[in-house]
């Protein structure tokens, strides 16, 4: 597996503030990569950073392996940034034309990227008189045009409508399933949670977690359980092995699990005992869960 | 090179605006020619413009030069907005991450720079090549290809004047600012020309120092016309007085533009590395 983007100790200061601490991580090609981390978090500096667009304080990054300079390197990637920016009184076809002059790349794909997000049938409007969907559509068109090694998103839901946001969704899945490298960068988890493998998490400029997703979600999980005698199940629930915190809130007992245990043999466990429960779920924690509780130990 | 200037070329000739300044301006430049259709004809004073020798070669290269370096400021408007709207815009940004690299972003501006003062100067060559070929007393190719240095000078000109107009787009980010502050720097360079002068320096120190900045050095390149026009000349002739003045263009006044331009382009670049964007 090859790797694309290297950062290393990368820090960047805006005066006092540090925007960006010390931070380390690589993107392996094939994987979708997510970003996470509350506003403020230095999500948007680190990708202007490896994007050339803001200056590093200290510390280093480089593109595939570094063998070549970062403007080179990044008409290899695909990258929308915060707002799509393009010129205003341009159509969406001048646009991207301009686009591929820029990333020296033969013009012929922009017929298929303007289908690929739906917008074939506007190329001819001028950009400012799209809508703020179609505006993000179109600058997914523009990042596509050269077929990119990664394709870099910030935000890209951020200010839609839900059809808006559907739309993009749908779109980073049909990318993502061609099996390019996607980094994402958002504070919606379950945005994250749906299409990543992989997260950085990030708070105050400084990576709290990185690697899958999954490993991140590594506890065995927790029961929610509904009886008529809650006491009698609490009771129980607390002497057996399997169990840590038990936590009772109207009416749902929430028992924390500390080693494998399946919902099958939990329920034939109860029965055994007398135990008849009018409510059994196994679940995992979801990113968001994960999430608080990294950024909450985080800062106690 | 190529790439770059088609760059700047679908970014300018798509903005409506910017095409109608550049028409217009060019349009301007030949409509030099009309001047010599003034013609006077009122009962015995006959006066018609074009016989009174603006247009003999070699002076017409001078003249020439001289009048329309004034209509620079149509292109002035162009190259701050060009400049100013990539950041109104953000299209800057968008242009970097892309995968433009600072230093090709302003290379594509200076080629367009270049550009349109060597299209210009062409432009007023070939103008004045017909105009004086119609109008002109002299017309031995050794006299029509004499004081070309005006050309070139004319070139540097308007090089060193876009130029100043680019540094000013990037440092102020605002066009309307931009070309503000064009004219308070042109403002600024008189007051301080009267304030040496009242209380430092003689006449001749004061020209020599004011020589050094840019407005002014790009203004000395080429001197006003009027006072070589023979009809002056006679004027002052019968007044007894000797008009004597320098007309010629210096190596070292083309040497202080061009250092110019070097700084204006270079402090561009260092400004656009310097920021965050």
């Amino acid at each position: 597996m090859s790797t694309i983007l290297t950062v290393n100790h990368l820090t960047k200061k805006f005066g006092h503030l540090t925007a960006v601490k010390d931070l380390s991580f690589t993107i392996e090609k094939g994987n979708v990569y997510g970003i996470l981390g509350p506003n403020g978090s230095g999500k948007s500096t680190t990708l202007g950073i490896v994007l050339n667009v803001v200056n590093k304080t200290s510390g280093e990054f480089s593109w595939f392996g570094g063998d070549t300079s970062t403007h080179e390197a990044l008409k290899k990637v695909g990258a929308i940034i915060e707002r799509p920016n393009f010129y205003p009184y341009m159509t969406a076809l001048q646009n991207l034309k301009l686009v591929c002059k820029i990333k020296d790349v033969s013009e012929d794909k922009i017929e298929e990227k303007l289908d690929l997000v739906g917008l074939l049938d506007r190329k001819n409007s001028k950009f400012r008189t799209f809508s703020l969907g179609m505006k993000q559509r179109l600058a997914i068109a523009s990042a596509l045009l050269n077929d990119p090694e990664i394709l870099i998103l910030d935000e890209p839901t951020n200010g839609l409508d839900p059809q808006g946001i559907h739309q993009i969704r749908e779109i980073i899945k049909t990318i993502a399933a061609k099996g390019t490298t996607i980094l994402l960068a958002s504070h919606l988890l379950d945005e994250v949670e749906k299409v990543c493998s992989h997260v950085v998490i990030l708070r105050k400029g400084e990576k709290l977690y990185s690697g899958r997703v999954d490993s991140l979600q590594a506890s065995f999980g927790f029961f929610e359980l509904k009886c008529d005698d809650l006491e009698k199940l609490t009771s129980y629930l607390s002497t057996n092995e399997h169990f840590g915190s038990i936590k009772q809130e109207n009416g749902l007992v929430t028992a924390i699990l500390t080693s494998e245990l399946d919902a099958q043999s939990l329920n034939k466990l109860l029965f055994d005992k007398g135990i008849i429960v009018s409510h059994l779920v196994k679940r995992k924690e979801s990113l968001e869960e994960q999430f608080l509780a990294l950024t909450k130990n985080a800062n106690a | 090179m190529i790439r770059l200037l088609q760059i700047e070329f679908i970014k300018l000739w798509n903005n409506r605006a910017s095409k109608v300044l550049i028409i217009s301006y060019f349009a301007l430049l030949t409509s030099i020619a009309l001047v010599a259709a003034i013609k006077f004809d009122i009962g015995p004073i006959k006066f018609h413009l074009a016989d009174q020798g603006i247009f003999n070669f070699p002076y017409i290269w001078h003249f020439n030069t001289f009048i329309t370096a004034f209509f620079k400021l149509f292109l002035a408007i162009v190259i701050v907005s060009m400049m100013s709207n990539e950041y109104s815009n953000k299209t800057i940004k968008q242009n970097l991450i892309d995968g433009l690299s600072k230093k090709e972003f302003i290379i594509s501006k200076f080629l367009t720079v270049i550009t349109f003062s060597l299209v210009s100067t062409i432009f007023v060559f070939i103008v004045s090549l017909i105009l004086g070929l119609v109008y002109s007393d002299f017309n031995e190719l050794s006299i029509i290809f004499t004081d070309l240095e005006f050309l070139l000078a004319f070139f540097i000109k308007l090089t060193g004047f876009f130029s100043f107009c680019l540094f000013l787009g990037v440092l102020v980010k605002r066009s309307a600012f931009a070309l503000g502050f064009l004219i308070l720097w042109q403002v600024f360079e008189g007051i301080f020309r009267g304030i040496i002068r009242w209380k430092f320096f003689d006449g001749e120190t004061t020209d020599v120092i004011m020589g050094f900045f840019p407005l002014q050095a790009m203004f000395n390149l080429i001197k006003e016309p009027f006072s070589r026009l023979g009809a002056v000349q006679s004027v002052a002739n019968q007044m007894g007085e000797k008009l004597a003045l320098d007309y010629y263009i210096h190596w070292h006044e083309i040497v202080i533009v061009m250092a110019w331009i070097a700084i204006f382009i270079y402090g561009s670049y260092s400004i656009l590395k310097k920021r965050d964007l």
